[in-house]
C-alpha cells in the first residue's frame, strides 16, 4: 500500500492500493444540502482575468471567429511554450495552462488529416509552413483520413456521399473519450506510470498476435503521453510526479491531464468529466486547515473555468455547419446520487454553477446538472434558478444512468454517459432514418440525387402507402443501413487507433477498457410521424418523370408525436428498439457494445437540406427537429404533453442519450424568477421521475432571439448564450440559418 | 364507462400552465362565454357547445397522466369561456379530481353568478370540490364594466362577497387597460373593495396585451380596443402597489 504526506487527512485505505478514484470520493467527501448562500463572488483577479478574456473573445469574433492560428510547429504535449492570458498578469492566474502559448491560438493538429487542417487555416487567412507540407505530403506521413479513405468500400463512398451517413468522423478526432484527469491530482504521475508498467508486464504471454501487439503498443504511447505530461507541467514551473498536496494543485494537477489531452486530440467532444465532488474533498480539507478561504475556493474554481471557456479547435468550414458556434464539449456533471443513496452534491457542485453568476453565462463548460428527483431541495432551485437566469445549463436523469454505469459516470459529448476512467466510446455519428425511409419507398434511389444507393429492392409503386407496405420494405432498408453503418464505424475506429490514437486520455483510464460503440439516428421525430400519417390518414406518393417519389398528399388528420398521445408514441418507441436490435446483430470493431442515440447537435439543419419531402408534411430541404424533439408544430397541448412522448422512449434502448431541448417563456414560467425556479424543478421532477433522459431547457421569448439575430452588435447578446440539442451556444456564432431554425422551433409562451 | 355520464364541451387543453394558480397546472379551457370583454384575448372560446366532448372520467385520465408535475401545490385548473355555464360538468368533475387528491382551481369571471334557484345550490355544491377560485374583477365601476364587456357586475361583487363569508380562498386578478381600468381612481376603489374581503390570498395584475388581435380578425369580428397599447411598465407597477398585488 502506498501511502503519500499529501493524503493525510484523507480516509480509507482501498484506493490506497489501487487506482480507484470512485472509493476516494465515497470515502472522503461531504455531503451538502444547505443553500446558495455560502457562495462568494468573484475576486479582484478573476475579474480582471475575465476583463482581458472577454476583450480577447470580442477581437476574436472580429476577426471571423479566429484569433490567431499556429502554422510552423505540429502540436504535441511539449510543442508550445507556456502560455497565459496574458504574460503581465500571470500570477494572478490561479490554474495556469493553455493549448499554445497564445490565449484564444489555435494549435496545428494535422494527425486527424492533413488536408482539413490545411483548409482550417485557409479558411481563416492562414498558410501552414512549407515545412509541415513538406513533412506530411513529400514523405507521405499517413493521418487518420488517409486511412479510412484507403479502405472504404464504393458502396460507403456512395451512402457518405448522399448523406444518409452523415457526420462521420473520418476527416477530425472522433473524440468523446474522458480521461480520468482526477488520477493525475490524487496520485501524481509516477504512481500512474508504475501502473501501466505493470500492465504492460502483465500483457506478456506465450503466443502473442496481432491483438497483443496493438495493447503493447498502445500502453507504451500511454507511458510516453504521461512523461510527456509531466514535462508539459515543468514549462509552467510545477513538478506533477507526486500527488497534490492542496486544493490548488489538485485543481491544477486535474486540469494538466485536461490539457494534455486537448493539446493532443482536436475531438468534436472533448469532456472535462466529473470533477466537482472530487475537487470538493481538497477544498473541504484545506477550509478545515484554515489554509483557504471560501473566496479563495470560489477563485480556484472560477479561474478552472475560465480555461474551460478558452478551449479552441481549428475547424473546417464543413464541420462549421454540423456543430456550430465552436463547441469543444468540455462537458463538466455536476450533482448526482450516489449507490449508497446518498446526495453527492458538495458546497463545489455550486461553486460551478455559480460561474455562471460571477463571469456571466457561456457555453462551456457545457455544464450538466446530473438529476434526481431526491437531489437536495436547495440545490435543485438552486440549478433551475441557474437556467431561468442563464440557460447555460443542462439535465440528465441519475436515475436510469447510475443503474447502468454506476454513480461515478461522466458524459463524454453531449449526453452520453462513461464510466469515468474503466471505459471509452466509439463516437459514430448518425444514420439519416428519414432518408432511409424515401430509401424504402423509393427502391435504393437517392430522392435528391437520382443516384442507387440502396439496394436496389423494388420500390413501391401504388398511388396511396400501404402501412404494412412501407413497414415491410423499410424494415429490410434500416436492414442494409445498419450493416453498411456499422461496417464504415468499424474500419473508421480502426484507423483511428492507429494513425490518431488518444494515448494522453487513455493513459488516464484502465488498461482493461470496456468500449461502446455509440451510433446515432438522424430525423426520429419525421419518420414517426410519417408513418402515423401512413397508418392513420391516407399519403398519396407524388412521383416525378423518372417514377421517384419526391413529394406527398396527406388527406386528414393524424397524431404527432409530442402530444402523449399513444398512437403516434407507440411507433416512436418502436422504430427505436428495431433499430438497435439491427445494430446488435453486427459485429463492432473490439467487440465493443452497441448502443444508440438520438441526438443531432445542431446538423439537423445541415442533414435537413439532404433530405427530401416526408409524409408528415415537411419540406425537402428544411431542418429536421433537432434530437428526439418532436418536428415543429406538432406540439398541441403544450410542454408536459410533449415531454411526456419523450418519456416515453426507454433510455435501455438509446444509451448513448436521448437529447430534447425546450424553450419556455418566462412569462410561461412563473411570475418571479423564484416562482419560475420552483415551477422548473416540478418540471423536471415530473420528466424525470418517469424515466425520461435528458432536457435542454432554454428561458427566453422568441422576442428575444430574434433581436438578437438582427442586433448581434448589442452588448446584452455578446455572452447570450441558448442550449441547443446537446450543447450550449452563443446565440450570435451560429448561422443565420441555424439562428432561424432556433427561432422556428416551438417556444412554449401560452399567455 | 358510465354512458350517461354528462358531457362537457372542451375548447382546448394545455398541459402546463405554470400562471394559472398554485403551481404547474393543467389547463382545461370549456366552451362558451356570455361576456364580450373588448380586451378579450380568446374570443374563439366564446361560442357555446363547440370543441370536444368529454365525459368527467375520460378528462380527468388526461389530466392525471401529469400528475407527477405538480408537486404539493399543483393540479388542475378550469378555466374557457367561462366554466360556470357547464356547472353540472365541472361539479362532476371537480368532484372526481378531488377524489383523486387533485387541487382544483376554478378560473371565473363570476358572470353567470345568481342568488337564484336552482343555480345557487349547484352555485354549492360545486363550492364543495373547490380549492381555490380566481375572480376576475375587470372593473370596479359598474357603468365602466357595463361599457367594458356587456354586464353588470353587481353580481361578480355579491360572488365576491359570498366566497369571502364562506372562507373560500380566492385569488382577485384584474385585466389593466389603459385609458379604462388602469385609472387611479378605479385602481383605488377596487383596493378598497378588496379590502373588505376576508379571503383574498393574492391580488394578480394581468397587463392588456395585443396576443389574441388576431383571433378577433379571424372571426371577423372588429377588434374594440384598435389603437390602445399595452400599459407601461410604469402603469403596471402603480396598479400593483395600489392594489398589492404580486
Amino acid at each position: 500500500m502506498k501511502n503519500f504526506e499529501q493524503w493525510n487527512g484523507f480516509k480509507g485505505n482501498r484506493w490506497k492500493e489501487k487506482i480507484d478514484v470512485r472509493n476516494f470520493i465515497g470515502m472522503n467527501y461531504t455531503p451538502y444540502d444547505g443553500d446558495a448562500s455560502f457562495l462568494e463572488g468573484p475576486t479582484e483577479a478573476t475579474n480582471k482575468l475575465w476583463g482581458k478574456l472577454q476583450a480577447l473573445q470580442k477581437e476574436e469574433r472580429a476577426k471571423g471567429g479566429v484569433l490567431d492560428m499556429e502554422t510552423e510547429v505540429v502540436t504535441s504535449l511539449t510543442a508550445y511554450g507556456p502560455g497565459y492570458i496574458d504574460e503581465e498578469t500571470k500570477d494572478l492566474e490561479k490554474v495556469v495552462g493553455l493549448q499554445t502559448d497564445k490565449p484564444l491560438k489555435r494549435a496545428f493538429m494535422p494527425y486527424g488529416g492533413i488536408k482539413m487542417a490545411e483548409q482550417a487555416c485557409e479558411t481563416y487567412g492562414y498558410k501552414v509552413s512549407d515545412k509541415i507540407k513538406d513533412v506530411f505530403h513529400n514523405y507521405e506521413f499517413k493521418t487518420h483520413n488517409q486511412g479510412v479513405f484507403d479502405i472504404y468500400t464504393p458502396e460507403m463512398k456512395v451512402a457518405r456521399h448522399n448523406k444518409i451517413l452523415t457526420g462521420l468522423p473520418d476527416t477530425y478526432g472522433r473524440g468523446r473519450i474522458v480521461g480520468d484527469y482526477r488520477r493525475v491530482a490524487l496520485y501524481g504521475i509516477d504512481a500512474l506510470i508504475e501502473g501501466k508498467q505493470k500492465d504492460f508486464a502483465a500483457c506478456d504471454r506465450q503466443g502473442m498476435r496481432r491483438y497483443d501487439f496493438q495493447l503493447r503498443e498502445e500502453i507504451a504511447d500511454q507511458i510516453r503521453a504521461l512523461k510527456g505530461m509531466k514535462v508539459m507541467a515543468e514549462s509552467y514551473g510545477y513538478d506533477i510526479s507526486k500527488p497534490a498536496k492542496d486544493a490548488r494543485e489538485a485543481f491544477q494537477w486535474l486540469y494538466f491531464g485536461y490539457l494534455a489531452a486537448i493539446k493532443t486530440q482536436n475531438g468534436a467532444a472533448m469532456s472535462v468529466g466529473r470533477i466537482s465532488t472530487f475537487l470538493d474533498i481538497y477544498i473541504e480539507r484545506d477550509l478545515q486547515n484554515g489554509t483557504l478561504t471560501e473566496k479563495e475556493a470560489q477563485e480556484l474554481v472560477d479561474h478552472m473555468v475560465m480555461k474551460f471557456r478558452m478551449v479552441k479547435f481549428a475547424r473546417i468550414p464543413s464541420y462549421n455547419q454540423l456543430f456550430s458556434g465552436d463547441p469543444v464539449w468540455a462537458t463538466l456533471e455536476v450533482a448526482g446520487m450516489g449507490q449508497d443513496g446518498r446526495s453527492m452534491v458538495t458546497k463545489n457542485d455550486y461553486r460551478f454553477l455559480h460561474t455562471l453568476e460571477d463571469m456571466g453565462p457561456a457555453p462551456e463548460p457545457n455544464l450538466t446538472v446530473l438529476y434526481s428527483s431526491r437531489l437536495p431541495e436547495n440545490f435543485k432551485k438552486y440549478a433551475a434558478n441557474i437556467s431561468v437566469t442563464t440557460s447555460s445549463v443542462q439535465y440528465e436523469n441519475d436515475d436510469v444512468m447510475r443503474p447502468v454505469w454506476g454513480d461515478d459516470y461522466s458524459i463524454c459529448c453531449c449526453v452520453s454517459a462513461t464510466e469515468t476512467g474503466k471505459e471509452m466510446q466509439f463516437f459514430g455519428a448518425r444514420a439519416n432514418l428519414a432518408k432511409c425511409l424515401l430509401y424504402a419507398i423509393n427502391g435504393g434511389v437517392d430522392e435528391k440525387t437520382k443516384q442507387q444507393v440502396g439496394p436496389n429492392y423494388q420500390p413501391i409503386t401504388s398511388e396511396y402507402l400501404d402501412y404494412d407496405e412501407v413497414i415491410a420494405k423499410y424494415d429490410k432498408m434500416m436492414d442494409w443501413l445498419a450493416h453498411l453503418y456499422v461496417g464504415t464505424l468499424n474500419m473508421i475506429h480502426y484507423m483511428h487507433d492507429k494513425y490518431y490514437y488518444e494515448a494522453a486520455e487513455m493513459a488516464l483510464i484502465d488498461t482493461k477498457v470496456e468500449r461502446s460503440f455509440a451510433t446515432g439516428i438522424a430525423g426520429f421525430s419525421h419518420v414517426v410521424d410519417s408513418l402515423s400519417a401512413i397508418k392513420y390518414a391516407k399519403v398519396k406518393a407524388i412521383r416525378d418523370e423518372d417514377g421517384i417519389t419526391t413529394d406527398f398528399q396527406v388527406e386528414g388528420d393524424f397524431p404527432r408525436y409530442g402530444n402523449d398521445d399513444d398512437r403516434a408514441d407507440e411507433i416512436a418507441t418502436t422504430l427505436l428498439s428495431t433499430f438497435l436490435e439491427k445494430l446488435k446483430h453486427i459485429h463492432t470493431y473490439r467487440d465493443s457494445k452497441p448502443t444508440t442515440s438520438i441526438l443531432t447537435i445542431t446538423s439537423n439543419v445541415v442533414y435537413g437540406k439532404a433530405t427530401g419531402s416526408l409524409p408528415d408534411g415537411r419540406k425537402a430541404g428544411e431542418p429536421l427537429a433537432p434530437g428526439a424533439n418532436p418536428s415543429y408544430g406538432a406540439e398541441q397541448n403544450g410542454l408536459l404533453a410533449s415531454l411526456n412522448s419523450v418519456a416515453k422512449l426507454d433510455y435501455e434502448d438509446a444509451l448513448d442519450g436521448i437529447s430534447n431541448t425546450q424553450t419556455i417563456n418566462p412569462d410561461a414560467l412563473g411570475h418571479s424568477d423564484d416562482e419560475r425556479s420552483e415551477n422548473l424543478v416540478h418540471v423536471l421532477d415530473g420528466y424525470f421521475d418517469q424515466g425520461a433522459h435528458h432536457l435542454n431547457v432554454n428561458v427566453f421569448g422568441k422576442e428575444k432571439l430574434i433581436d438578437a439575430m438582427e442586433h448581434p452588435e448589442k452588448e446584452e447578446y455578446a455572452n447570450f448564450t441558448i442550449r441547443v440539442s446537446g450543447y450550449a451556444v452563443k446565440f450570435i456564432d451560429l448561422t443565420r440559418e441555424q439562428q432561424l431554425d432556433v427561432i422556428a422551433r416551438t417556444c412554449h409562451d401560452r399567455m | 364507462m358510465d354512458n350517461k355520464q354528462i358531457k362537457g364541451y372542451v375548447h382546448s387543453l394545455e398541459s402546463f400552465g405554470s400562471v394559472d394558480g398554485p403551481g404547474v397546472r393543467y389547463v382545461i379551457f370549456l366552451s362558451g362565454c356570455a361576456m364580450r370583454c373588448q380586451f378579450c384575448h380568446n374570443p374563439d372560446t366564446w361560442k357555446m357547445k363547440q370543441g370536444e366532448l368529454y365525459t368527467a372520467d375520460e378528462l380527468l385520465k388526461k389530466a392525471l397522466r401529469y400528475k407527477g408535475y405538480w408537486g404539493s401545490k399543483g393540479g388542475i385548473t378550469v378555466s374557457g369561456g367561462e366554466p360556470l355555464l357547464q356547472m353540472d360538468f365541472l361539479t362532476e368533475f371537480f368532484k372526481k379530481a378531488k377524489a383523486e387528491g387533485v387541487h382544483t382551481n376554478l378560473d371565473t369571471s363570476g358572470n353567470p353568478f345568481t342568488d337564484q334557484e336552482p343555480w345557487h345550490s349547484g352555485w354549492l355544491e360545486l363550492m364543495k370540490y373547490t380549492d381555490l377560485v380566481m375572480l376576475d374583477i375587470k372593473q370596479i365601476d359598474e357603468q365602466e364594466h357595463i361599457k367594458l364587456t356587456g354586464h353588470s357586475n353587481k353580481n361578480i361583487l355579491a360572488m365576491a362577497r359570498e366566497l369571502s363569508d364562506m372562507k373560500k380562498p380566492v385569488w382577485i386578478r384584474h385585466v389593466l387597460v389603459p385609458g379604462g381600468s388602469d385609472k387611479d381612481e378605479y385602481l383605488h376603489r377596487l383596493a378598497d373593495f378588496i379590502h373588505t374581503l376576508s379571503n383574498v390570498e393574492r391580488v394578480e395584475v394581468l397587463p392588456y396585451h395585443t396576443l389574441g388581435k388576431f383571433k378577433w380578425e379571424n372571426l371577423g369580428l372588429s377588434y374594440p380596443l384598435e389603437g390602445v397599447n399595452p400599459p407601461t411598465q410604469e402603469r403596471i407597477d402603480n396598479a400593483r402597489k395600489i392594489l398589492g398585488a404580486i
